[in-house]
């Protein structure tokens, strides 16, 4: 399937109805008195767009827009995860003191246009596309960074992500020019094509991968592109980093795959990816996972704000996610779109604990948590617990089938060494999400601390979230059966 | 309820932490006694299963087999054979006494039941879970209510020690977890079911010279696989050197759950390489286990006799004789011999009844004197006749006195070292001497010489904790006597798994 502009709208509903969605927020912002009627209208519009997109699940896969885009199984899957951090982070921003009192149209108008950046980077298969997708995301997030006025913080923060923004992406580029050089074309197959039948230079090629990565390490957050996550997440409103933390690492993962893999790979018997020999991405990319588990957790050890602690923390799961990769194996790809799954609902549920407790006491700072179970939050508390042991990767929760996962395909392909050094981060891990458990638990509250309440709309979405948490531990079998149908790619 | 046996004994009392997390949380009585009725259930089935478990069959009964996760070939399977029957048997008692050990507690009553039984169920499955998947999920379900329990509910230091335990287990539950997904790969199809795992051990590969630990199959690699599963199951045991999380734990842990770390979770290091490497990793086990084991039990026994004569906290006395008492079992495993393989997992039982008894000794003068100095007492058994009468027969059985249990079991590991080590066989039996010396010294610091005016109006040992040691007490005394309602419950299953490593033994 090759469609042109008319002919592809017909499968282009999801990107629309977010469109007509937005478009129409912007409007109503205008009319409307409670800002809280256009939250209800961005949560029913992704709702209606996920909709949609399983609606499009089983239709021929093909390429929209002549070639610009790609509609499968990857593509879709990516949509459903981008729609569903959005959704849950309106929802949770309904409910965050923080997000009341600045512009609420223009902040969900801008959220949900981030997620229709990160649905064209999860389809793109044009280097052009792929570029711009990812502008469109990355303009959006520095907005949506510096959104809180007057705090002299999320300002500075948006301006440190701006400007490693515009390098990265400014990297990437260069290193795109260099692939166009060497291949005559920016779509992914011809890339393929040229790069198995030509003779490129590897030396080269293997400098304008680097480059590649450099702007999508800085969507996935790893190391060396990961300074700017701790300031960023830390002075950014805190649905906003949420929504950082899960939706931009998992557009950053998908744009990476679709480029790697099916680009730049070949798929052969037994699901392995053959890599151009000679130019040698996998073993780069070993070492920087590696190196970025290790830098994410040691660095966490030491934080006292906890959203400063799960930025580096997000930086140690990013090290997690790219073990699936650098194995080039099916399997190591599926561990990975299952641990997206997993890891955006722990994760958020951890910053919707974060965004209560700072709600009653304006703090994000780990003393703020002390005796958080006996101050009257007993629930919030527990499930803290839950979401702080799933990451740490604890059965049985819904984290530790995502490690499960990650380790087997590292096992099955017999990277001992990447196993050993995972094992020893998981430990290191420990110690901090424990050292958060114990201020909550074992740390009784002093009489300055105040009681912590919780509001009906957050404590449904906690339970919601703590819930898929448990549930995703005890059975995950539905679930990895459409992570495994999401792992197809269409390239031709 | 008798086709389903094991599920119910180990999920009744998860089903009893749902009724107690609904219970208003200021009915305190409510909840224990909620707690109880959760843990009585499994005691019985318990007395029916000693019942109606076939001593003549090696194999495994009461197997209960569902498919849990197919396309990963991961099963519910669970079942006993004689190696776990006694741990199961063992579990289900010491849940039930703790909970009325744990009488006392009066601070967050409803956490500490919930997690009370949600460990309970963690416990009950170790032993019962036949599945690769299983058994690591309970494994580590085990470990978060424990570090609840010491870290809300512990002593001074119990931040520091409940940190301490959950990271040194986690670090060997996670090696263990590679090990396990080692072996997964390499069966033939796909599973982690532990019988068919072990029916496959012959395949790997048994030339001595290549030791490198990435080629499937061969002889490297099942070596490093059998010592990451060692290493996650010594540090449960705890052999030296991952010993030292140990009387941290147990000096800051409330008294019950003192019990079910040295009466339970200790067993499962011992359990988990009976179990797991034996069988599944037979040619290792021959190398490896062979001098390694034996004289790294050995060392235990010393060097927990002489760090125990050190200790003047009388808990931390307990604990390090823990870790003397546990290299018997160690040893006794060593030796691949009837009486050694049967004296260590009699061993294992006789030392959680045992160890049981001691630990609730400590915690009954420490709820009347508020201390555990071991120097600060005197003449006890003048103010508490009838604690001291108690406290004599765990002492005794736990230094290995004839008529008590403690001797039978460990005569058997001796007598099985004797005729494969027999200079192992000596050191070991010295250590029977030092824990006699320590014993002895404690109960004359503590309950003879003259009486402690300070503590001259103790009152004597009530109903209660009576309840609680007089079961323990009685079973102490009959398999001093008559062993052979234990040992007749392992001969047949220990004798299968001594053959399947013994032709591998050069």
């Amino acid at each position: 399937m090759d469609l042109g502009n008319l002919e592809s709208l017909k499968f282009f509903y999801p990107e629309a109805i977010l469109s007509g969605t937005i478009l129409l927020i912007i409007l109503l912002d205008l009319v409307l008195r409670s800002k809280k009627g256009l939250a209800l209208l961005a949560i029913a519009g992704s709702l209606l767009s996920l909709w949609a997109t399983f609606d499009l699940y089983g239709t021929t896969p093909g390429y929209l827009f002549h070639r610009m885009i790609i509609l499968d199984n990857f593509s879709l899957f990516f949509k459903v995860v981008s729609l569903l951090a959005a959704l849950l982070v309106v929802w949770m921003s309904l409910g965050c003191r923080e997000i009341r009192e600045i512009q609420q149209g223009e902040y969900y108008t801008i959220l949900l246009t981030s997620a229709l950046g990160m649905f064209f980077m999860a389809s793109s298969s044009n280097l052009l596309m792929a570029y711009l997708s990812l502008e469109l995301v990355s303009i959006t997030s520095y907005i949506l960074t510096g959104f809180l006025p007057h705090n002299r913080r999320s300002t500075e923060a948006a301006l440190k992500y701006l400007i490693y923004g515009g390098v990265a992406s400014g990297t990437m580029i260069y290193g795109m020019s260099w692939v166009f050089g060497m291949t005559g074309t920016l779509d992914y197959a011809g890339i393929s094509t040229a790069l198995f039948q030509g003779q490129p230079n590897r030396l080269s090629l293997f400098m304008a991968f680097v480059f590649i990565l450099a702007g999508f390490g800085y969507k996935i957050v790893f190391v060396p592109f990961h300074m700017w996550s701790p300031d960023v997440y830390q002075g950014a409103p805190t649905p906003v980093t949420a929504f950082l933390s899960v939706g931009s690492n998992a557009a950053g993962t998908a744009i990476l795959m679709r480029f790697f893999f099916p680009a730049v790979s070949r798929l052969a018997d037994g699901g392995d990816w053959l890599f151009i020999s000679g130019v040698e991405w996998p073993h780069f990319l070993l070492i920087v996972s590696m190196v970025t588990m290790t830098l994410g957790n040691l660095c966490a050890l030491n934080q006292q704000n906890l959203k400063r602690l799960l930025a580096y923390s997000g930086i140690a799961h990013a090290g997690y996610i790219l073990m699936g990769l650098v194995v080039l194996n099916n399997d190591g790809l599926k561990a990975v779109l299952f641990y997206v799954v997993v890891y955006l609902i722990m994760n958020l549920g951890a910053f919707l604990v974060v965004v209560m407790v700072a709600n009653e006491t304006g703090k994000e700072e780990i003393g703020a948590y002390r005796g958080l179970a006996w101050r009257g939050a007993a629930i919030p508390a527990v499930c803290m617990a839950i979401f702080l042991f799933s990451l740490t990767g604890l059965p049985p929760l819904a984290g530790f089938i995502g490690k499960f996962f990650l380790f087997a395909a590292v096992i099955k392909e017999g990277f001992y060494l990447l196993a050993v050094v995972a094992i020893i981060n998981t430990v290191i891990s420990l110690y901090y999400y424990a050292g958060i458990v114990k201020t909550m638990f074992l740390d009784f509250p002093e009489p300055t601390d105040q009681p912590v309440a919780m509001t009906a709309n957050n404590s449904l979405l906690l339970g919601v979230l703590s819930a898929l948490t448990v549930l995703f531990g005890l059975y995950w079998g539905p679930l990895v059966q459409y992570t495994n149908q999401s792992l197809r790619f269409f390239i031709k | 309820m008798t086709e389903n046996v094991l599920s119910w004994m180990t999920f009744f009392p998860m089903a009893g932490m749902i009724v107690v997390l609904l219970l208003p949380r200021d009915r305190y009585n409510w909840i224990r006694w909620a707690s109880a009725l959760a843990t009585l259930p499994p005691l019985i089935l318990a007395v029916w299963l000693y019942a109606n478990f076939d001593r003549a069959n090696p194999g495994l009964q009461f197997v209960e087999k569902y498919p849990w996760i197919p396309a990963y070939n991961i099963q519910y399977f669970v079942g006993i054979d004689g190696i776990s029957i006694s741990m199961v048997l063992l579990t289900a008692l010491l849940s039930f006494l703790c909970i009325f050990a744990s009488w006392g507690i009066d601070k967050g009553v409803k956490g500490y039941f919930a997690l009370f039984l949600l460990l309970d169920t963690g416990m009950m499955g170790v032993f019962v879970a036949l599945d690769f998947f299983l058994f690591y999920i309970f494994w580590e379900v085990m470990l978060l209510p424990m570090y609840f329990l010491i870290g809300i509910w512990g002593g001074p230091r119990r931040e520091y020690a409940a940190i301490k335990f959950f990271l040194y287990t986690l670090f060997g539950s996670v090696l263990m977890l590679i090990a396990i997904l080692a072996l997964y790969f390499t069966s033939e199809p796909y599973t982690f079911d532990m019988t068919e795992l072990i029916a496959q051990s012959s395949k790997y590969g048994t030339s001595a010279l290549a030791f490198w630990p990435f080629d499937r199959l061969g002889w490297g690699f099942q070596h490093v696989v059998w010592m990451a599963l060692f290493i996650g199951f010594a540090i449960k045991i705890p052999a030296f050197p991952f010993h030292t999380w140990l009387p941290d734990a147990h000096v800051e842990a409330p008294t019950a759950i003192s019990v079910i770390l040295a009466g339970v979770l200790l067993k499962m290091g011992t359990y988990g390489i009976l179990r797991i490497n034996y069988p599944m990793l037979p040619e290792a086990t021959a190398d490896l286990a062979y001098y390694f084991l034996g004289a790294l039990g050995t060392w235990n026994i010393i060097y927990g006799a002489f760090c125990a004569m050190a200790q003047k906290d009388l808990k931390k006395l307990v604990a390090y004789s823990s870790v003397s008492h546990m290299g018997y079992v160690m040893l006794g495993m060593a030796t691949f011999t009837t009486q050694g393989i049967n004296g260590a997992v009699l061993q294992m039982f006789n030392h959680g009844t045992i160890t049981g008894m001691l630990f609730l000794l400590v915690g009954v003068i420490y709820d009347r004197a508020h201390h555990r100095d071991i120097e600060g007492f005197g003449g006890l058994a003048a103010i508490m006749p009838v604690y001291t009468g108690v406290t004599a027969v765990a002492f005794f059985a736990s230094m290995g006195l004839p008529g008590l249990s403690g001797f039978i079991s460990e005569v058997l590991v001796l007598l099985g070292a004797w005729q494969k080590y027999a200079v192992l066989c000596i050191l070991g039996a010295s250590g029977v001497v030092l824990t006699a010396g320590y014993l002895l010294w404690t109960i004359q610091r503590v309950y003879l010489g003259p009486i402690n005016e300070k503590y001259k109006s103790l009152p004597e040992i009530n109903g209660r904790e009576l309840f609680t040691l007089v079961p323990l007490g009685i079973i102490v005394i009959i398999l001093g006597v008559y062993p052979h309602a234990v040992l007749d419950l392992l001969r047949s299953s220990l004798d299968q798994l001594n053959e399947i490593v013994i032709p591998h033994l050069s």
